[in-house]
C-alpha cells in the first residue's frame, strides 16, 4: 500500500506544478504531502513555486492589458495580397 | 423563430478582423512575424473555402476556426522528431539518480526581499527573456496555460496533446524558468 503512495521528486514536483493551477487531485495531494515528510528539498521547491506563481500572475495581468494591433501599412499590404488572391 | 444567417463580406475582412485574429494568434505563438503570417494564411484559406461557408456561425467565428487549424498545423510542424526527442529527455534523467534531486539542481535559498521588486518593469522583462529561452513548444503551452489562462482541456484540444503530456510540458517549462529566474533575478 505504501509503495503506491511513494513518489519520486520528479513526480512530486510535477504534481506541485499542477497544484499551482488548482488542478491536482486529492489522491495526488495526499501523495505529495507524504513525499514532503521525507523530502525537504521538494518543500523548498514548492515555496519557490508559490513565489513564482505570484510573479506569473502579475506578468499575465500585464500581458492581458496589452492590445496588439497590426500597423496601417501591414493591413494595406494584406488587403492588396488578398485582392490579388481573389483574382 | 428563424435562425440568423450570416454572410461573408471579404472586402471588410482586414478592417474588421485583422487585429482580432492577430491578437488571437500572437497569444498562442508569441512571435509577431509568425502571427502575421498565420493571419494572412487564414484570410487566404478563408477566401479559398468561402463557398463552404454555410452561415451557421458568424464570419469571425468561422475565420477563428480556420486560424485555430493553422496554429495546430504550425504546432504539429514544430513537434517534429527533434521536438519529440526534447520531450523524452528528462530534466532528472541521470542513471541511478533518476527522479531525485541532484546537488546542482537543489533549489537555492532566495532572497526574500526579491518579492518586493515584483512590480517593476525589469521583472517583466526578465520573465519575458526567460520564457523566450524555453523550447518553442514549452513556451507555447506555458503561455497558453499560465499567461492566457486557458482551460487544460481547451489547450489539449487545440494542440492535439493529452493532459498528462501537458502537465509534463508545464513542469519542464516551470523547472527551466525557475532555474533561469534563480540565475538572473534572485541571485543577482
Amino acid at each position: 500500500m505504501f509503495k503506491r503512495l511513494k513518489l519520486t521528486c520528479d513526480e512530486a514536483t510535477t504534481i506541485c506544478d499542477k497544484n499551482q493551477y488548482g488542478e491536482a487531485s486529492i489522491k495526488e495531494l495526499i501523495k505529495l504531502n507524504i513525499h514532503f515528510i521525507r523530502c525537504k528539498i521538494c518543500v523548498i521547491y514548492t515555496k519557490h513555486n508559490i513565489t513564482l506563481t505570484n510573479f506569473y500572475k502579475r506578468y499575465s495581468q500585464r500581458c492581458k492589458e496589452i492590445k496588439h494591433c497590426m500597423s496601417a501599412e501591414e493591413k494595406e499590404a494584406l488587403k492588396i495580397a488578398l485582392e490579388q488572391n481573389k483574382e | 423563430m428563424t435562425e440568423q444567417k450570416h454572410t461573408l463580406n471579404t472586402n471588410k475582412w482586414i478592417d474588421n478582423y485583422a487585429d482580432y485574429l492577430y491578437n488571437y494568434s500572437i497569444s498562442r505563438v508569441s512571435n509577431s512575424d509568425l502571427a502575421k503570417d498565420l493571419v494572412q494564411d487564414t484570410f487566404f484559406a478563408g477566401l479559398k473555402s468561402a463557398k463552404n461557408f454555410q452561415g451557421k456561425a458568424s464570419e469571425r467565428t468561422w475565420l477563428v476556426s480556420i486560424l485555430k487549424r493553422k496554429i495546430i498545423d504550425y504546432y504539429r510542424k514544430i513537434n517534429s522528431k527533434k521536438g519529440q526527442a526534447e520531450v523524452r529527455m528528462s530534466f532528472y534523467d541521470d542513471g541511478e539518480n533518476e527522479g531525485s534531486w541532484l546537488e546542482e539542481r537543489v533549489p537555492q535559498s532566495w532572497d526574500n526581499a526579491s518579492e518586493k521588486k515584483i512590480e517593476n518593469e525589469e521583472l517583466k522583462n526578465q520573465l519575458e527573456s526567460c520564457i523566450q529561452k524555453l523550447p518553442e513548444k514549452y513556451a507555447i503551452v506555458f503561455r497558453m496555460k499560465t499567461v492566457q489562462e486557458f482551460e487544460t482541456e481547451e489547450i489539449c484540444k487545440e494542440l492535439g496533446i493529452t493532459s498528462s503530456n501537458l502537465w509534463v510540458i508545464i513542469h519542464r517549462a516551470r523547472t527551466q524558468l525557475r532555474k533561469c529566474m534563480e540565475d538572473n533575478w534572485f541571485n543577482n
